[in-house]
């Protein structure tokens, strides 16, 4: 089962402009319930009609975890991506009906850390938000080190110096400020988690870094966020299903086997959480890799695909679906 | 039916074996007389700069001289030396609670001086992966009688008896990290007339 099986019927209750680039969705559950409770880190899929395109995309819950009145997300817009965040940009708009998951934590605070270490870079910044929240509420130690291009980019951080005063520390690129990783890494006390949500380079630099320095891994969280690529359009065979289905080029290969109606797991859709772990019957061509979960010899076995964000090109695909 | 009782392996205990440096930002060691040569052996085959990170704390038989000077003779940032494991602890616990992420801790030495440590670093928040233990000297363990949680202090048999509550204890293989001893458990409860030879096996 994943959690996009049970989706909640929603309404858009509110739309805020919060830059050029970000925009901030407010849903209400669509009867006036309390909608279901999650921990700082949580994400919920959005569901996504677009004319005959079904979309789905996870997004951080930004909110506070101890108002269930409603949820809320930030999405920022990205030009060239498959056009999610384009739509919840242009056809988004409060009173809207829409479908969302059940939130899903893959990314929670562990709650034996002696002091939380929370590092943001640009809109990586919407899950630290629920944390904090979360963290100030149950008195746990944390500290933000939140980095983006300019101030002007930077979602909510005026509001967030307002709100958490010293526990929040601000680097803008465009002025040359930057984070120095390894001074911050090598100066926090035992017992301290670390926690990065940004882009790629950020997390590879914060996980090697910290690694270099001596810090366990179970003291190191990240949360990758990465929409799927999109790509050429190809099919595949589900050989339990006996079925065919296309895979369009702005469309995940997880969607298109849901879309098919055949069951499949996913928590993340994002290639990181390894639910969708699909085995391959058989391949003639090439698998683009797209996720975080693979380990490199089994990418080479050509055994397994994981369908959220991997993309496939050649003859023939079967997988064990 | 007490051979069967005797499990073969550690489960829950910290992997034992030769002391080798991971990388860290401070690296720090704790051994008893058994264990110092493990500190020697390490040191002499680090890397430059390595024993500038290096903060020990050491054990000595009482009386015993020589090790104390070859261990100061390494140049750690940090070295000292304390009467008993339990003052190691106390100190140790000083130390760690002033150290920050990037610490590696070694032990090396008998079992009472590795589960305390091991049990004080957990508490400091010290990762498990950050901890290695190098057991030296004699093997006999630190056992926690589970029905009246009296702490017996070197044991070397098997099954062993309760000093306070008299019962006749098997000692697991179940060991507490977080009281660094190993489980006591009657070993004839069902029948307490039923005789279980008493062999020494933790040497
Ligand atoms: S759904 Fe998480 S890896 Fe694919």
């Amino acid at each position: 089962m994943s959690a996009s099986d049970n989706l909640i019927p929603v309404i858009v209750s509110k739309v805020v402009e919060v830059n050029s680039i970000i925009k901030r969705f407010e849903f209400k559950h669509i009867n006036g319930d309390a909608l279901p409770a999650f921990s700082g880190g949580a994400h919920i899929v959005v569901e996504m009609i677009d004319g005959a395109t079904k979309r789905k995309n996870a997004y951080s819950l930004m909110s506070s975890p101890f108002k269930l009145g409603q949820y809320a997300i930030s999405v920022r817009r990205e030009d060239d991506g498959r056009g999610g965040s384009k739509f919840m940009h242009e056809k988004v708009v409060p009173g809207m009906e829409m479908k969302i998951s059940a939130p899903v934590n893959l990314f929670a605070l562990d709650l034996r850390a002696k002091k939380h270490l929370m590092i943001a870079g640009g809109i990586g910044i919407t899950p630290f938000m629920a944390q904090m929240t979360q963290a100030t509420e149950l008195g746990l130690p944390f500290e933000l080190h939140y980095a983006a291009r300019s101030a002007s980019q930077a979602a909510y951080m005026g509001s967030l110096k307002a709100q958490f005063g010293d526990a929040v520390a601000c680097y803008c690129a465009d002025i040359g400020d930057r984070l120095n990783l390894e001074a911050l890494l090598s100066d926090q006390p035992l017992g301290t988690h670390v926690y990065v949500c940004g882009p790629k380079g950020m997390i590879e630099a914060v996980v090697q870094t910290a690694t270099n320095l001596g810090w366990p891994a179970a003291h190191i969280h990240f949360e990758h966020f990465l929409s799927p690529p999109m790509g050429k359009a190809f099919s595949v065979h589900l050989a339990k299903a006996g079925i065919d289905i296309d895979v369009g080029p702005e469309q995940s290969l997880l969607e298109a086997i849901e879309a098919s109606g055949t069951p499949v797991n996913c928590l993340c859709r994002a290639g990181a959480c390894g639910q969708c772990e699909t085995q391959i019957v058989a391949c003639d061509g090439d698998i683009t890799h797209n996720d975080h979960w693979l380990e490199d010899d089994q990418r080479a076995s050509k055994k397994f695909i994981m369908p959220c964000v991997s993309r496939f090109s050649g003859k023939r695909l079967e997988l064990d679906l | 039916m007490s051979e069967s009782l005797i499990e073969e392996r550690f489960l829950s205990r910290l992997t034992d074996g030769p002391l080798a440096i991971a990388p860290g930002l401070a690296h720090y060691f704790v051994a008893d007389a058994s264990g110092a040569e493990c500190i020697i052996r390490v040191a002499q085959s680090a890397p430059k700069g390595f024993i500038e990170k290096v903060h020990i704390l050491y054990v000595p038989t009482p009386g015993e001289n020589a090790l104390i000077t070859a261990l100061y003779a390494l140049g750690a940032k940090q070295f000292e030396h304390v009467p008993t494991i339990d003052e190691a602890i106390i100190k140790l616990g000083d130390w760690l609670s002033d150290a920050k992420m990037g610490s590696q801790l070694y032990l090396a030495g008998t079992e009472g001086l590795i589960g305390k440590a091991v049990a004080k670093g957990e508490e400091c928040g010290l990762d498990h992966t950050a901890v290695q233990c190098e057991q030296r000297g004699s093997l006999a363990r630190r056992v926690q009688c589970v029905h009246c949680k009296t702490m017996i202090e070197n044991v070397t048999t098997q099954p062993t008896k309760c000093p306070s509550c008299d019962l006749l204890l098997l000692v697991r293989d179940h060991y507490s990290r977080r009281l660094a001893a190993f489980q006591g458990v009657c070993i004839n409860a069902e029948d307490p007339s039923e005789v279980v030879e008493i062999k020494e096996v933790f040497k």
